[in-house]
């Protein structure tokens, strides 16, 4: 049996704080939830504008990122608290596929990405990682992407997140040396945006021919560093989750103390309050899951892949669960288009099969604890 | 004066170790030693086995005399004593109060029980009957027929009384006033459990042993030095107690497959055989839920140190009886034919409470007691919803009729 990382700081540092502070008054003013709404039905779905302040005027982009590369030197700890806040927000920015996975598949692929690396870094220019957002962790290599004799790459791949803004594709794909890590310019694939059932983080078919292609990790290290992308990309989204899972609390709490029927509040009702202590019970315990996570990732501690499959297995439900609660809770007003809950219940659900469902997190955690099938 | 520091602390470890070396010195005598060098409970004052240190540097000393090979006072053994009864007693007793029970109780030589629930009063502990009156040797009718320091005559029932038997003290909530409304009417004392009148009968639980007990006290005299907080301010006082019991009973972290999770993992890896997708899967669930409460209570024990007293403690108390019935249930299926086997049906009377050392049929027996003792789950729901979350309570039928008028 594995052993828990010794004494890992499962609290926010005051720095932590302060980031969470800035990047809550932004979200506050600029992803105001009715103004959510009216963008998942305009031209523009995602916030840009919103997203350059976030990613390049605050940092976020880059948090992960060493400062010799361009980046702020922080760690994965940072960029799941910024992940917190957004999932509390669902603000429509490329944060996952651009900062979270193009980013760690980047970081971990070796010199030959730097350069594209600091451009992530800064926000200039905005990545997405060209799997579909289904794999989890330990998945296969895949191989839907084929290297050309000529080095350029062909192939297609579903469901990518946030491909329809991103200018650059962190492409695994295998070719006559095995597998590698490709970076192709968005213009040279052909992305069509899906009706995605997550109306603030969208998914795209990414088609590739003849793409031309630059390597910047070989056989000896693409594997692993796609795995790195995906563990870090299912421990931050677990933060994700924990912000879900707060809003989803909180505004429930908030609308059943003033929500009146049969002459009182019906958050006065136990059948209501016995519900709402259940899910605050969770929301304690996905924060204590997801901050283990996102401090052992920071830390390259051995127990991060246990750390992540409990996150990732204990957050999921849970956050799926507050949505699923507080649109019954508000009822007639939780089930209208008007109302925010449903873009987290969109949310929620998505995240609840993205980068692996719950299921696939135990199965893999069974081998990791020697609990095997 | 700055409260002392982790280092502060090991440095008196040291020296308490070069004073009384653990391979000579007995046992009893050890413990004396580290309550009076104030490092019994740390976060308690000098003088009462503490050096007013940070709650969370405990750790550190404990760690430090564990390494040692230093004897423990048998925290588990003395729950009620340490958990429930101490803090109280530190609250709201007199310096003498302190002398008096503080070290004995902390060293485990003088155990303590918690004399509350009654067979009509067990959620609701503010029903409570158990009558007090005042003898009234010399009283004026202004005090309530009593002169100052007039025992007080104590006449009734408590049930499921854990380790009566072996209790020398209980902590004893009583019913003093039934004229007015039931949280205004109660007062809070020290018993002693060897006084006349203390009658301490077994009472055998599911289990097959009688871990708990009913007690009934008939005209048991209670010195009035013997109370705690003010006549009518039992209410008060038992709050306190019960807060310190639910964190007491839900606040300790666990390390990676502690607890009743090692029993079941062991039984996993032991019988391939028994392996199917469904049990592994509800396995899987449970490990992941048991590794997310250890990290919790971790984490509640860090956000304690640095000050911000959470209320986590009721929730980890329900979610640990939650977790413990569901491993309990499981371990029993996984020991298929074997599972059936019960290790031991014999009536006796427990010394502690020892899931580690019984099978896996006593273990999912006595894990139904976990959402009922200290609080029910429905009870501690209750809590969160309301203190934690800040619901509104339900309408209130008892709330200004005198405790004598109430249905019962
Ligand atoms: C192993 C064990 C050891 C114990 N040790 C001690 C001890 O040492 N000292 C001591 O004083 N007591 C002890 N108890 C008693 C324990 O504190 C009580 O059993 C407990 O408080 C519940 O009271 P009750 O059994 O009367 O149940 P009741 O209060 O009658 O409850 C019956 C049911 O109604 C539910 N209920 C009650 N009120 C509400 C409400 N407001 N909302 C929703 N549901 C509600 C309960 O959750 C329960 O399901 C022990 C109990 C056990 C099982």
């Amino acid at each position: 049996m594995t052993e828990r990382a010794d004494s890992p700081d499962l609290l926010y540092s005051d720095v932590e704080e302060d980031l969470r502070a800035s990047v809550r008054d932004l979200l506050t003013d600029r992803a105001e939830p009715s103004a959510l709404i009216a963008r998942t039905e305009s031209a523009e779905p995602y916030d840009l504008k919103l997203w350059h302040t976030l990613a390049a005027e605050l940092g976020t982009a880059g948090l992960m990122v060493p400062e010799d590369l361009g980046g702020h030197g922080g760690s994965v700890r940072e960029t799941a608290l910024v992940a917190e806040e957004l999932g509390r927000s669902v603000a429509p920015v490329p944060f996952l596929g651009s900062t979270v996975l193009a980013t760690s598949a980047l970081l971990a692929a070796g010199p030959a990405a730097s350069e594209v690396l600091g451009r992530l870094a800064s926000g200039a220019v905005i990545g997405a990682l060209a799997v579909p957002l289904t794999t989890a962790p330990g998945a296969d290599f895949p191989s839907a992407v084929t290297v050309g004799a000529d080095g350029a790459l062909s192939g297609r791949v579903g469901a990518v997140a946030d491909a329809s803004v991103a200018e650059v594709f962190v492409v695994p794909a295998v070719g006559p040396d095995g597998p590698g890590l490709y970076t192709v310019d968005a213009s040279a694939a052909a992305v069509t945006e899906l009706v995605s059932l997550d109306l603030t983080r969208r998914i795209s078919d990414v088609v590739f021919e003849g793409a031309p292609a630059a390597r910047v990790a070989d056989a000896d290290t693409a594997p692993a560093a796609l795995q790195r992308a995906l563990t870090v990309g299912a421990g931050v989204l677990a933060s994700e989750q924990v912000g879900i899972t707060d809003w989803c609390l909180t505004e429930t709490v908030a609308y059943v103390k003033e929500r009146y029927q049969f002459g009182r509040p019906v958050g006065s009702f136990q059948a209501l309050k016995h519900r709402l202590a259940t899910l605050y019970l969770e929301l304690v315990s996905a924060r204590a899951a997801a901050r283990y996570a996102a401090d052992t990732l920071a830390n390259g501690h051995e127990d991060s892949d246990v750390a992540v499959a409990v996150a990732a297995a204990r957050c999921s439900p849970i956050a799926l669960h507050a949505a699923e609660e507080a649109l019954q809770l508000h009822a007639g007003i939780g089930m209208t288009w008007e109302h925010p809950i449903h873009l987290y219940l969109k949310r929620a659900k998505s995240d609840d099969v993205a980068l692996g469902t719950a299921g696939r997190h135990r199965a893999r955690l069974g081998g990791l604890v020697d609990l095997p099938a | 004066m700055s409260a002392p520091t982790a280092d502060d602390l090991r440095a008196r470890v040291r020296a308490l170790l070069a004073e009384n070396d653990p391979k000579t010195v007995a046992r009893l005598d050890f413990l004396r030693a580290r309550f009076d060098a104030g490092l019994a409970w740390v976060h308690f004052p000098a003088g009462l086995g503490g050096l007013d240190a940070p709650r969370s540097l405990q750790s550190v000393v404990d760690a430090e005399l564990a390494e040692a090979g230093a004897p423990d006072n048998s925290p588990r053994q003395i729950v009620i004593g340490l958990g429930m009864a101490a803090p109280t007693i530190l609250r709201f007793g007199t310096p003498e109060h302190h002398r008096r029970y503080l070290r004995p109780l902390w060293t485990g030589e003088e155990v303590w029980c918690q004399l509350f629930s009654e067979p009509g009063a067990g959620s609701d502990l503010a029903a409570l009957g158990t009558k007090a009156v005042r003898d009234g040797n010399g009283g004026t009718p202004a005090n309530g027929g009593v002169a100052g320091g007039g025992d007080w005559v104590v006449t009734g029932q408590k049930v499921w009384t854990s380790g009566a038997h072996l209790a020398r003290f209980a902590i004893l909530v009583t019913r003093t006033d039934p004229d007015v409304p039931k949280h205004q009417g109660m007062t809070y004392f020290v018993c002693d459990m060897s006084a006349p009148g203390v009658e301490v009968r077994p009472l055998r639980q599911i289990t097959g042993e009688a871990e708990f007990n009913e007690v009934f006290l008939s005209e048991v005299r209670i010195p009035d030095s013997q109370r705690l907080g003010a006549v009518g301010e039992g209410w008060k006082v038992a709050q306190t107690t019960l807060m310190n019991e639910r964190v007491a009973i839900g606040g300790t972290p666990m390390p990676r497959e502690g607890g009743l999770l090692g029993p079941v993992a062991e039984a996993w890896r032991e019988h391939p055989e028994r392996r199917t997708p469904e049990l592994h899967d509800r396995l899987l669930k449970l490990w992941v839920e048991a590794e997310t409460l250890g990290l919790a209570s971790s984490r509640l024990r860090q956000q304690l140190t640095a000050g911000q007293p959470g209320p986590e403690g009721s929730v980890m108390k329900l979610a640990f009886a939650e977790l413990n019935q569901a491993l309990s249930g499981l371990e029993v299926e996984l020991h298929a034919e074997q599972g059936l086997v019960y290790d031991d049906w014999t009536m006796r009377r427990p010394v502690h409470i020892d899931f580690a050392a019984r099978g896996p049929g006593y273990r999912y027996l006595r894990a139904k007691g976990n959402s009922i003792e200290g609080g029910t789950s429905e009870v501690l729901r209750n809590i969160v919803a309301e203190r934690v979350l800040g619901l509104p309570s339900e309408p209130r039928v008892d709330k200004d009729v005198a405790w004598k008028d109430l249905p019962k």
